[in-house]
């Protein structure tokens, strides 16, 4: 096209066209061309030829052949790349030529562009610096080219300007890159003392492994500004080296400059601080907490829970997907879940979310109340309850019988409770405003308790960002401490001896261990209850051990849920059962109080009883011993542990084995203390035995087959106690010559 | 039963009938709703005298309702719901009644009640559902969260059009543009309940016209004023406490 320069002259369609053409450019080109210039471009194209065939011959001859030779040399090129860089050119070089070509001569375009690709091999090879000297005879051939075409040596030296530009605009990105990573490769050589001879050696050997930064490097690298691609990278390289560390390993590098280097680049690259990385490091292995580490970047699917209270989720699901809401059943595990992938109208706003036919809730807080599941009739307590979703999931559950009380400490938080029991046709709650930690004096008796309690929202990462940089040791410790409060009152407000219940769940949406299983730990410990299965198959299974702790192994039926893995919000749900109603009042270990519960099993309780009266026999010796008179009462006191003065259950008095430092006072018992003390010496364990069911009567008996539960829970440190106990315990004789010493004492005294 | 329904028909009437045996009609109202069989006669008769004739009321517990505040609230219900208010108090299910608690009605069963009463009054923030609260002139002021027991009572129904759902729901009134549906018979300044076309119930409102005017009414005239929509959760959260 546009090689008509005569409109008039009408070219003929058909066949030969092109021959026609040229003839025509042919014709029109000679009016421009002399003869003289047709004889220089013939040998021009003559020598082109030539040229193509015998490259290397010509190639050491570089540099023009005219009169500016001199100062005018192409220069080398540095890299083969840019050959294709040329052959771009070239593309464009050809455009290029053929623009002006077409003005000039384009009977010899064949020509031109012979040596175009004459110029552009001979440019690979040259360097684009006009000061350089090499490679004489190409530029005697551009410059036998030059004499021919006037403007081709400065089309040539313009093609050669934009090939440079272009040259050096990639060359640079590949040289920083290249530069970068070559800086990296020699400063590890110089850390490893490795050759520093061949770059091509050290290019595969980085291809194959990861070479840790020297100190110096990384310091280097906290000033520069951060590249976070090449930290990804390097993030990936170390975790597949720790993965397989007796194989990828450098010499002489320790597992732990390895583990440090991953920690800093992932607090740089996903922005928490060292704190919480190191926490999340001790829970996760390397490769999952990377996974770990990406889904809180992302944020959870939305998902809604329908009250089956008004509705049903499948004309939920209909009316919804009428409004042009995508959306799809949560899974399997839930009857009740729906999951929004996307939606056109605002999904808080509908007027069936209005009408109270659903709740914006997370996955993972159906989970709880699933694991609690309360049945029809009973009486609830949602300790921590704001904004409740989780509420108004178990009055559904419930059909809107029984006696949901709904708790939160937050006088705001517990605005949104109120109004989402209206808005979803909740009748039967209670909404208060207390300490959690005040509960059972308020009200007890309940059920089934809820307790999601409030934690460090590690888990909910993907929702508030905030938390990566803003926990530190004090918040977590915090966290768990109030959680141990909370749930020793949830356990105290629970009724174990409900029909139908007797329920706690605890759950947090928290990963820590801290808050997790180290206070479902401690309440198995402080109270009579157990973990019993949560009801969720899926789910990974709570840790029994963690670091240098050691929780009871029952910590298995707990259950924990991973963003990464399960795609909702981290959280930890818990289950226990109160067995008993009594509260122990003895540190951890001690024995508990017990009442009721199965009125079988007297013959093994009094052997357990007899084992039980020999520690506390040898304590009150012992103290005996040591204290004076005076002090008796106390010792009588500690020798006689006494339970809790409980409003729910009255007062038992303890089997001589449950120790107690707590002293207290109570009337009747001192008599029984002073027989004790004058029957201590003789008969001990008997006698004590017997003023004990002298005074327990019933309780004794339930006592011990109480015992005989806890045991099962206790035997070992029982056992630990006993053992420790009978160690120390001195023989009779030693003891009545003490005795006499004593009283020689007090009465020269 | 018996004795409640006397006493609610004796309420509406105004009239007190004093029955010879039967005095429960001249027994305040609070007594009334509660079976009267949870009283002794002789505490009845106390607490009548406490508070009829002192007219004692105690304003920082959960208490209920005085014959007064009962009056101008059934009233207001029975605007909407009509006669049916005694299908409120004595539901098949066991009985509920009304108490006030910081200018709120609660509409709460028996068993709630006694569980409630542990609260302390300041910790206590709700019970069972609010219908409404009274303004400080001792006016009742009806509130969204009522609707779900007056829906299914309403006698006046008025249904609106998709288009003109989301303009109650923000507040507005609905135009005749709008208006779906009404009930036959609507007397003017009738209190009537809202519905979408799929009989979801939506709010409270008066109606404007009578039925045959809203026939004739021009299309960009009101003819339900707007009291209350449950578009209010989100608009007015806070007002629900």
């Amino acid at each position: 096209m546009g090689r008509k320069f005569d409109p008039t002259n009408k070219v003929k369609r058909g066949p030969g066209r092109k021959a026609r053409k040229q003839k025509g450019a042919e014709t029109e080109l000679a009016k421009f061309l002399t003869f003289v210039h047709l004889l220089i471009l013939c040998s021009a194209l003559k020598r082109v030829q030539v040229a193509l065939t015998p490259k290397e011959e010509i190639q050491p001859k570089k540099g023009f052949s005219d009169e500016n030779s001199e100062w005018l040399t192409p220069a080398k090129r540095k890299r083969k790349i840019n050959q294709s860089e040329g052959d771009e050119d070239s593309d464009s070089e050809w455009e290029q030529e053929e623009d002006v070509v077409e003005d000039l001569e384009e009977g010899e375009k064949e020509e031109v562009e012979a040596s175009d690709d004459g110029d552009e091999d001979d440019d690979d090879e040259m360097v684009d610096d006009y000061g350089a000297m090499e490679d004489s005879s190409e530029g005697e051939e551009e410059g036998a080219d030059s004499d021919g075409e006037e403007l081709l040596p400065i089309e040539r030296a313009a093609r050669k300007q934009k090939k440079r530009q272009k040259a050096t605009a990639q060359e640079s990105e590949e040289e920083e890159d290249e530069d970068s990573e070559d800086e990296k490769m020699i400063v590890k050589e110089g850390d490893e003392e490795q050759e520093d001879e061949d770059t091509v050696q050290v290019n595969l050997d980085g291809v194959d492994r990861f070479k840790l930064p020297a100190a110096a490097e990384r310091e280097k690298e906290g000033l520069l500004p951060v590249d976070l691609q090449s930290i990804h990278q390097r993030i990936k390289d170390n975790v597949d080296v720790l993965s397989h560390f007796s194989e990828k390993r450098e010499e002489g590098k320790e597992r732990t400059e390895y583990v440090s280097l991953l920690k800093a680049d992932l607090c740089t690259y996903y922005s928490y601080n060292a704190f919480l990385m190191g926490k999340l490091m001790d829970l996760f292995p390397h490769s999952e907490l990377v996974d770990y580490l990406e889904a809180n970047e992302i944020q959870r699917p939305v998902t809604i829970r329908t009250n089956t209270l008004k509705t049903r989720r499948r004309d939920l699901a209909q009316a919804l997907i009428n409004r042009g809401v995508n959306l799809d059943p949560l899974g399997k595990w839930s009857k009740v879940g729906l999951v929004i992938f996307d939606s056109s109208v605002p999904i808080g706003a509908t007027p069936e979310y209005l009408a109270g036919h659903y709740m914006l809730q997370g996955a993972s807080s159906l989970l709880p109340v699933m694991a609690l599941s309360p049945q029809e009739g009973e009486t609830v307590l949602d300790m921590s309850s704001a904004p409740g979703g989780k509420t108004t999931y178990m009055a559904q559950l419930m059909r809107n019988t029984g006696v949901i009380v709904a708790n939160d400490a937050s006088t705001d938080r517990l605005k949104s409770v109120v109004g989402n029991i209206h808005r979803l046709g909740v009748i039967n709650t209670i909404i208060c405003n207390y300490d959690g930690r005040q509960f059972p004096k308020v009200m007890g008796g309940f059920d089934r308790v809820l307790l999601d309690a409030p934690c460090s929202g590690t888990g909910v990462i993907s929702k508030d960002p905030a938390v990566k940089t803003s926990k530190d040791e004090t918040d977590i410790l915090r966290s768990a401490h109030l959680q141990k409060e909370l749930i020793l009152a949830a356990i105290d407000s629970v009724n174990a001896d409900s029909h139908t219940g007797g329920y706690l769940v605890y759950s947090t949406c928290s990963v820590m261990a801290e808050e997790n299983e180290w206070v479902v730990d401690y309440a198995l410990k402080k109270r009579n209850v157990k973990l019993v299965p949560t009801g969720l198959d899926f789910g990974k299974e709570g840790f029994t051990r963690f670091k240098e702790r050691r929780f009871h192994p029952s910590l298995k039926l707990t259950r924990r849920f991973y963003p990464h893995s399960h795609n909702m919000d981290g959280f930890f749900v818990a289950k226990l059962k109160k067995f008993s109603n009594i509260i122990p009042t003895a540190p951890a270990d001690s024995g508990k109080m017990e009442e009721k519960e199965q009125p079988a099993e007297a013959d093994t309780s009094v052997t357990s009883e007899e084992t039980n009266t020999k520690p506390a026999n040898i304590k009150t010796k012992q103290q005996n011993k040591i204290m004076p008179q005076g002090k008796a009462t106390e010792t009588k006191q500690r020798s006689k542990t006494t339970s809790n003065s409980e409003t729910e259950k009255p007062i038992s008095q303890s089997k001589p084995e449950v120790k107690s430092k707590q002293i207290k006072a109570d009337g009747p018992k001192k008599k029984l203390v002073k027989m004790d003390e004058d029957d201590s010496k003789e008969d001990g364990k008997t006698k004590k035995k017997l003023q004990i069911l002298k005074v327990d009567g019933e309780t004794t008996k339930k006592s011990i087959t109480e015992k005989k539960e806890k045991s099962l829970l206790k035997k070992t440190i029982k056992k630990k106690r006993k053992n420790l106990l009978q160690k120390s315990r001195m023989g009779k004789n030693k003891f009545m010559t003490l005795k006499k010493m004593l009283r020689k004492q007090d009465a020269g005294q | 039963m018996l004795s409640s329904s006397t006493s609610t028909v004796a309420i509406f009437t105004g009239a007190r009938k004093g029955k010879g045996r039967d005095d429960t009609a001249q027994r305040p109202l609070f007594l009334r709703h509660s079976s009267a069989t949870l009283l002794p006669r002789c505490l009845c008769n106390v607490f009548s005298s406490l508070f009829c004739s002192k007219r004692f009321i105690l304003y920082s517990i959960m208490r209920p309702l005085t014959e007064e505040e009962t009056k101008t609230m059934f009233e207001k219900l029975s605007k909407y719901i009509g006669a049916n208010i005694k299908l409120l108090v004595d539901r098949p299910d066991g009985t509920y009644c009304f108490r006030l608690h910081h200018d709120r009605v609660y509409y709460i069963s028996e068993k709630i009640l006694r569980l409630a009463t542990n609260m302390s009054r300041d910790k206590l923030v709700s019970v069972g559902t609010c219908f409404g609260k009274f303004t400080k002139t001792q006016k009742f002021r009806l509130h969204i969260t009522a609707l779900d027991f007056l829906a299914p009572y309403a006698k006046y129904k008025v249904w609106v059009k998709p288009g003109a759902e989301q303009s109650f729901l923000y507040g507005n009134h609905i135009m005749k543009s709008g208006l779906g549906r009404i009930t036959e018979n609507t007397p003017q300044y009738q209190g009537v309940v809202v519905y979408s076309m799929a009989d979801v119930p939506l709010g409270f409102g008066v109606a404007a016209k009578t039925t045959q005017e809203c026939r004739k009414a021009d299309p960009m005239s009101i003819v339900v004023f707007h009291q209350a929509d449950i578009g209010e959760y989100i608009r007015s959260e806070d007002t629900l406490t």
